[in-house]
C-alpha cells in the first residue's frame, strides 16, 4: 500500500469539495459589490456596460459620507480601547483568581454572542429613553460595547490561559509589585492578544448596524448612512464603491488580527 | 526553642487548603549560609512550605522569621529571598541579559553598570557571551542556570530552589549538582532546596529535613539521617534498611541488650536504650553493615548461620538476600567486591552472617 500520510493528515476529497462550495456560497455574493462598483451604469444589472472609477472619485465630494465615516472611526476607536481594557481585566480575573461561579461568569460574558442584537437594541433603547438619555454617538458606543466585549474576552482568554502563572510570581519574587509586574511581564506576554482584540472589536463596531439603527441620534455612523442612501437609486453605485472599500479594509484588519492573535501560540 | 543564630526560623507553621491540611505544625531553624534541603515523597508539602517562605502562600497558623523579622505581613516582592522555580519561569519576551537584569530596576544603575553585573553572572554560571540570546533558544540546563543567575544577581539572603534539577537528564543533573554546590560555597548564600531524590539531597546538603504527609519527621545532617534515623519511615526513605522485631533486655542498670528475631541478643550501651525492660522495639540494620563469610568470623563478633537465597552482582558491590533461622523475611546484605573473586556467590550455600553491634539502630515500633 502506498504511503498516504498519517491518519489525520490523509487527503480527503469530499471535504475539499465541501470547503470549496462553502467558500463560493459565502463570498460570491459579496464579490458582486466590488464588481458593480466599477460598472459604468447606475443600475445594478447584467450585462456590465463598461469600466469606470467615477463612483470612487465621486465619493470624495460627499461631505455627509465623510462625516459618517469619521463618526464610525471615533466610535470604533473608543469602543475597541474600552472593550480591550475590560477584556484584559476580565481574562486576567478569570484565569488568575479562584472564585465561585467562574464558569457561570464566563457564560454570561459570552451571552451577547447568542442573544439577537435586536433584543439588546430594543432593551437599551427602552432603558435609555426611560432614563431620559438623548440618543447620540455615546449611546451607539454603549451598544457596541455590549456587542464587542465577548469578542475581546474570547480573543484574550487563550493568551492568559496559555501562560504560566509562575511568570508573574517570578516577577514579584524579583522585587516588582503588582503594577510593574503587569507592565513588565503580563502585558508584553499578552500583547499580541491585545492588538488582535483592538483590531477585531474595531472592525465589529465599524460594521455594526442593528445597535446603531436603534441608538443613533442625529449623527449617523457609516452603516447608517449607507442604509439611508439606499432609498436613492442614483446614489447606489457610490454606496457600492464605499462598501467595497470598507470590505477591503475589514478583510485586512481581521486578517491581521487573526495573524497577530495566533503569534506565539502555536509554538507551545 | 528560638535558636539565636537561626537565620530562617519556622515556628509552628500550618497550612490549610480549604479543609485539607497540607502542612501540620512545622518548626525548624535554618542557619546562615547553610545548604538546607526539604526531602520527601510527592505531595508531602515541600513546595507549599517553600512557597510560604517566598510569600506566595499565606501561613494558616504560626510564623516565619527571616533574619529576625516576622514575615507574615511582608509581600513576596519585599522579602529578602529569591526563588528558582521548578519550571524556571524565564521571561520569553526578554533576552538572556534582560532576564538576568530583571530585578535590578530599582537599583538605579546605569546601563553599563547593569550589563557589567550581568556579564559577571554569566561568567559565574559559565555561559559567557549568551547575553543577547533569546529565551527560547536555550537548553533545559541553560535555562536552569539563567534562572539561578537572575536570582543570585540580587544577592538575596536566601535562595529557594524548587526541584531545580528535576527536568534534566541524569548526566546533566549530576554535573549541575556539583556546580550548584560549588556555587553555593562561593556566594555563601543560604540555600533552601526542595527535592524528592534522596541521593541528590545527601550529595548536596549540609542538613536535610525529611517530610511526609505535611510533617517534618527529622532534621539532621546526611550522615545523621543515614546512621541514626529516628523512625522507621525515615529509615526506609533514605537508603535500604533491614528491620527486625525485637525486645529490650536490661540487666539492672549496668548493661543492656536487645533481643532481635533471628539475630539473638545484641549488647547495647544502656544510654542508647530509652525504653523499659521487655518493651517491644524495631532493630534496624543497613545492608552494608552486615558481612557474609564462609566460616564463622574470629573473636566475639556476633554471627549467625545463614543460607544464601539470591546474589546480584552490581560491579563495585554485590547485593545478597540470605535466610536466617527465626525470621521469615530474608535479610538484605550489601558488600563491596573487594577481591576479584566475588565472594561466596553460590545460591543455596551455607554461610555466616555477622554485623557490627554499634551500627544497630533501635527504633520505636510503629
Ligand atoms: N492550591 C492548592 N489547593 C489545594 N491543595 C493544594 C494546593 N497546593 C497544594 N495542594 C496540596 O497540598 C499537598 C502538598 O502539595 P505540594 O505541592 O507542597 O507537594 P510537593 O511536596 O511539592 O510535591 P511534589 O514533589 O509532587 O512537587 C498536596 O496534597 C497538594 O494536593
Ligand atoms: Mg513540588
Amino acid at each position: 500500500m502506498s504511503d498516504r500520510g498519517t491518519y489525520i493528515e490523509r487527503p480527503n476529497r469530499p471535504l475539499q469539495v465541501y470547503a470549496a462550495i462553502f467558500l463560493i456560497v459565502l463570498y460570491v455574493p459579496i464579490l458582486f459589490i466590488p464588481l458593480f462598483s466599477f460598472n459604468d451604469s447606475i443600475y445594478v444589472s447584467f450585462p456590465l456596460t463598461g469600466f469606470t472609477t467615477k463612483w470612487y472619485s465621486e465619493l470624495w465630494s460627499r461631505e455627509p459620507l465623510w462625516n459618517a465615516l469619521w463618526n464610525s472611526v471615533k466610535v470604533g476607536a473608543v469602543v475597541s480601547v474600552i472593550c480591550t481594557i475590560l477584556g484584559v481585566i476580565a481574562a486576567r480575573a478569570i484565569t488568575r483568581y479562584r472564585m465561585p461561579g467562574k464558569s457561570a461568569l464566563v457564560t454570561f460574558l459570552m451571552m451577547p454572542l447568542v442573544i439577537p442584537g435586536i433584543i439588546f437594541g430594543v432593551a437599551l433603547l427602552v432603558l435609555l429613553s426611560r432614563a431620559g438619555v438623548p440618543l447620540s454617538l455615546y449611546t451607539v458606543g454603549l451598544g457596541h460595547l455590549i456587542v464587542c466585549l465577548p469578542f475581546a474576552v474570547a480573543t484574550l482568554l487563550p493568551r492568559f490561559e496559555g501562560f504560566d502563572p509562575s511568570m508573574e510570581e517570578a516577577s514579584a519574587d524579583l522585587g516588582e509589585n503588582g503594577w510593574f509586574t503587569f507592565w513588565r511581564v503580563t502585558f508584553p506576554m499578552v500583547f499580541p492578544g491585545v492588538v488582535a482584540s483592538l483590531l477585531l472589536t474595531f472592525t465589529i463596531s465599524f460594521d455594526e448596524f442593528i445597535m446603531a439603527f436603534f441608538l443613533t441620534g442625529t449623527d449617523p455612523t457609516l452603516p447608517m448612512y449607507i442604509w439611508g442612501q439606499l432609498r436613492f437609486p442614483q446614489q447606489f453605485p457610490s454606496v457600492l464603491a464605499m462598501s467595497s472599500l470598507i470590505l477591503f479594509a475589514s478583510f485586512v484588519l481581521v486578517f491581521i488580527a487573526q495573524w497577530i492573535g495566533r503569534m506565539g501560540l502555536e509554538k507551545k | 526553642m528560638s535558636n539565636s543564630d537561626a537565620f530562617i526560623s519556622i515556628r509552628n507553621v500550618q497550612k490549610f487548603f480549604g479543609t485539607f491540611r497540607a502542612i501540620e505544625s512545622v518548626s525548624m531553624d535554618i542557619g546562615q549560609g547553610e545548604f538546607f534541603s526539604l526531602l520527601g515523597a510527592s505531595g508531602c508539602g515541600k513546595t507549599t512550605l517553600l512557597r510560604m517562605l517566598a510569600g506566595f502562600e499565606d501561613t494558616s497558623a504560626g510564623e516565619i522569621y527571616i533574619d529576625g523579622q516576622p514575615m507574615s505581613d511582608v509581600p513576596p516582592h519585599q522579602r529578602p529571598v529569591n526563588m528558582v522555580f521548578q519550571s524556571y519561569a524565564i521571561f520569553p519576551h526578554l533576552n538572556v541579559r534582560d532576564n538576568i537584569a530583571y530585578g535590578l530596576r530599582k537599583r538605579k544603575l546605569t546601563r553599563a553598570q547593569r550589563y557589567e553585573l550581568v556579564d559577571e553572572m554569566l561568567d559565574l554560571i559559565k555561559l559567557p557571551g549568551y547575553g543577547t540570546r533569546k529565551a527560547n533558544e536555550l537548553s533545559g540546563g541553560q535555562r536552569q542556570r539563567i534562572a539561578l543567575a537572575r536570582a543570585l544577581i540580587l544577592r538575596p539572603k536566601v535562595l529557594l530552589l524548587d526541584e531545580p534539577l528535576g527536568a534534566l537528564d541524569k548526566q546533566l543533573r549530576e554535573q549541575m549538582q556539583l556546580e550548584l554546590r560549588a556555587l553555593q560555597r562561593k556566594v555563601g548564600i543560604t540555600f533552601v532546596f526542595v527535592t524528592h531524590d534522596q541521593e541528590e539531597a545527601l550529595t548536596l546538603s549540609d542538613r536535610i529535613a525529611v517530610m511526609a504527609g505535611g510533617k517534618v519527621l527529622q532534621v539532621d545532617t546526611p550522615q545523621g539521617l543515614y546512621e541514626a534515623p529516628v523512625s522507621r519511615t525515615v529509615a526506609s526513605f533514605i537508603g535500604n534498611m533491614n528491620f527486625f522485631e525485637g525486645r529490650v533486655r536490661r540487666n539492672g542498670a549496668a548493661t543492656g541488650a536487645v533481643e532481635a528475631e533471628g539475630l539473638g541478643t545484641i549488647p547495647i550501651p544502656v544510654d542508647r536504650l530509652t525504653r523499659p525492660d521487655g518493651a517491644p522495639v524495631q532493630v534496624a540494620l543497613r545492608p552494608e553493615k552486615f558481612a557474609l563469610t564462609a566460616t564463622r568470623p574470629d573473636g566475639d563478633v556476633p554471627a549467625v548461620p545463614a543460607r544464601l537465597n539470591t546474589a546480584a552482582y552490581l560491579g563495585e558491590r554485590s547485593h545478597y538476600y540470605v535466610a536466617i533461622d527465626g525470621r521469615t523475611a530474608p535479610v538484605a546484605v550489601s558488600s563491596p567486591n573487594v577481591s576479584r573473586v566475588n565472594g561466596p556467590a553460590q545460591a543455596g550455600s551455607d554461610l555466616w552472617l555477622s554485623w557490627s553491634p554499634d551500627a544497630v539502630v533501635i527504633l520505636d515500633p510503629d
